[in-house]
């Protein structure tokens, strides 16, 4: 049987599922059979080895993981805590009832209190989740320790979970719900983890099946015959054997070059980014380096690390995003303010101008950066709107000493203005995720309107051409830096409609090198104009891929690559 | 800034009275360093959020719920032989910023 879901890459992975533990259900409110002294003994010692458990944790996670796991190891144990269950206990409540209310009268009031506090009720539900679960003998909520590796089958994966993720365990990922760019799929992008999400009928599956998850296909096939096992461990060993393949600059079939760079958030990507072919950083994504600081980072704490990065690439391109607070990754010291709509709200170059000084300090820790390092530093501010805001952004860049300043497309506005914004830039970068969310007025983070968040649609796609075809006139370079990057078709396409680089997870590269090297540049605007006339995102999907395969066997190439993946080609 | 006030209300109890140090005030590991200090010390100490309430020192849980921020005064109080040393070194980890 095949269950349809969104892959996340081209992957595909043979392996038995292990579901995560669904949440708990609430304990009920009846009274207990026992007295409150046999439920205390009960508490108590499920009390004293979640603490246990959770202390020896930290010790092997170690670092801030560590101190916050201890924390909550302390929080297990805690006097007032179990003060409070003492008297519910009194009261008749079950051990199980009696925890459950008395963290939750606490996790309450933390909520309450707001901001930093609010986010560490959090780690008080997953304690609470962890006595209880110890008090009715089930598993542990959060992701499995079998012991050998498995595909996880989860609803969704929450960020604890894949921080807390052994990924020397885990194969491959298929999630009931998520989108394209939920957590899930940008952990699976991020560690090159084969992932499916949105997968209709996963529900079903349970521990011990043996699946395909053909993410290249977007499906997952149960009970697979001996036929389907063949042909996926052929092309598990044919991505192998791909991914070992030199490491060539990207190009086009005609030698035309597209460069190919990766998205990074700190410099410990570095490493393994060059070791997959990266050219450079094509968005260094600041934000994450700060997402926990209460205050703005230092002139000198920001120019440390960006040093770091910029000494990973000598002589190479690396475009740095100002600090992007957003609806999704917001900075305490930017906008703290809570917004009805945050994705429509003070976020991105507008956070910053709100607060010029930091801005100015990281342009300034940028600069300094910069004189002490080879790379070739490009600046670019995040979530401009208007001609207004790229004049302020440019002017202030060069004011503090940045050769090459650029801004961020990914309001349709900006796309829509582009001929005028690049009279201004040095260049543009268009970021889809945001672009296709504000192109299709849908939450890319809310999984009901996930299906609107295809960055194939062809309304996406004309406002990537507008950029294009401005780029092209004024001779400014145009670069793309969101997931659509990493489709490798969808990438050919990005090219024939104007982009000039393309940057993406080092995972993507190497599948992605491969597939431009297929196309010339003319083939490349062919398949642009026929995705650009359909109707909709799938039928841009489908026209792109049955010419792309015409191209391919008209072509004396006695190797296409797109050979490796039969279903989507020849569908 | 830290100043004795040996209460004289008719207890022997021992109080200080200091201003947090810590940048981010007394959450996360602040707090964790105090409250772990305030349980090894085996008898029971309080601590009061000036214009706040009471809770017992050695609950990380109670401590976080004061929503102590930087600059806020709170006052410590023990009772026993130990409590001054006690105290005193407990005042310390309130002065300390431990975020810088």
């Amino acid at each position: 049987m095949e269950l349809q879901g969104i892959g996340i890459g081209q992957g595909v992975v043979v392996g038995r599922v292990v579901r995560m533990p669904d949440p708990l259900p609430d304990p009920v409110a009846a009274p207990s059979a026992l007295t409150p002294a046999e439920e205390g003994v009960r508490v108590a010692a499920a009390l004293s080895a979640v603490a246990a458990d959770l202390l020896a944790r930290a010790a092997r996670a170690g670092g801030v993981a560590g101190e916050v796991l201890e924390a909550q190891s302390m929080m297990a144990e805690d006097p007032s805590l179990v003060d409070d269950v003492t008297l519910r206990l009194a009261a008749g409540a079950t051990a199980e009832r009696a925890v459950f209310e008395a963290f939750a009268a606490f996790r309450d009031m933390l909520t309450g209190l707001g901001g930093y506090l609010a986010e560490r009720a959090g780690d008080l539900d997953d304690v609470s989740q962890r006595v209880v679960a110890r008090l009715f003998g089930v598993s542990a909520p959060g992701v499995p320790d079998r012991g050998h590796p498995f595909i996880l089958v989860a609803r969704d994966l929450a960020p604890a979970d894949t921080a807390t993720l052994d990924l020397s365990q885990v194969l491959g990922l298929i999630t009931l719900d998520g989108g394209p760019t939920s957590h899930t799929a940008i952990l699976a992008r991020e560690k090159s983890i084969v992932a499916i999400v949105r997968t209709n009928g996963a529900g079903d599956l349970t521990d011990g099946d043996e699946v395909i998850l053909d993410a290249a296909n977007n499906l997952v096939i149960t009970s697979p015959r001996a036929d389907q096992l063949v042909e996926a461990h052929a092309r598990v060993a044919a991505r192998a054997a791909r991914a070992l393949a030199p490491l060539s600059p990207g190009r086009l079939a005609d030698g035309t070059p597209i460069p190919l760079l990766s998205n990074l958030g700190s410099a410990d990507g570095a490493a393994s980014a060059l070791a997959l072919g990266a050219e450079g950083v094509g968005l260094f994504r600041t934000e994450f380096l700060f997402l926990d600081a209460a205050t703005a980072p230092t002139v000198a704490e920001q120019r440390a690390e960006y040093e770091r990065m910029l000494r990973a690439f000598p002589g190479k391109k690396v475009v740095v995003r100002a600090l992007d607070a957003g609806a999704d990754k917001p900075l305490a010291f930017l906008n703290n303010a809570r917004e009805e709509n945050p994705a429509l709200g003070l976020r991105g170059l507008r956070a910053l101008r709100a607060s010029e000084q930091i801005l100015r300090d990281q342009l300034e820790a940028l600069a300094q950066a910069d004189a002490a390092t080879d790379a070739d530093l490009w600046v670019m501010a995040p979530m401009v709107a208007t001609v207004e805001e790229t004049r302020y952004f440019v002017a202030l860049a060069r004011e503090l000493g940045l050769k090459t300043a650029g801004v961020m497309i990914e309001i349709p506005a900006a796309a829509l203005l582009a001929d005028r914004i690049l009279q201004h830039a040095d260049f543009a970068s268009i970021g889809t995720n945001d672009l296709t969310q504000y192109t299709l007025a849908a939450d890319r983070l809310l999984g009901s309107v996930a299906a609107f968040q295809d960055p194939w649609n062809p309304a996406v796609l004309r406002l990537v051409a507008e950029v294009g075809a401005a780029g092209a006139a004024l001779g400014k370079p145009v670069g793309v830096c969101g997931e659509a990057a990493a489709d490798p078709l969808l990438a050919v396409v990005l090219v024939g409609l104007g982009a000039t680089s393309l940057s993406m997870s080092a995972s993507a590269l190497a599948d992605v090198r491969t597939v431009l090297a297929d196309f010339t540049s003319e083939q490349a605007r062919l398949l642009a104009e026929l995705a650009l006339a359909a109707e909709d995102a799938a039928s841009a999907r489908e026209v792109v891929t049955t010419q792309a395969a015409k191209f391919l066997d008209s072509s004396s190439r006695c190797e296409p690559s797109l050979t490796a993946h039969p279903r989507k080609v020849l569908k | 800034m830290l100043h004795h006030s040996d209460a004289t209300k008719g207890t022997a109890m021992l109080e200080r009275t200091v201003l947090i140090g810590s940048t981010n005030g007394l959450h996360a590991r602040p707090a964790k360093l105090f409250s772990q200090a305030a349980a090894a010390a085996g008898i029971p100490v309080t601590l009061t959020k000036t214009g706040g309430k009471t809770v017992n020192a050695a609950s990380i849980l109670g401590v976080i719920s004061l929503g102590i921020g930087h600059g806020d005064e709170v006052t410590l109080a023990a009772d026993g032989d130990t409590a001054e040393t006690l105290l005193d070194e407990l005042a310390r980890l309130l002065l300390i910023d431990h975020d810088a």
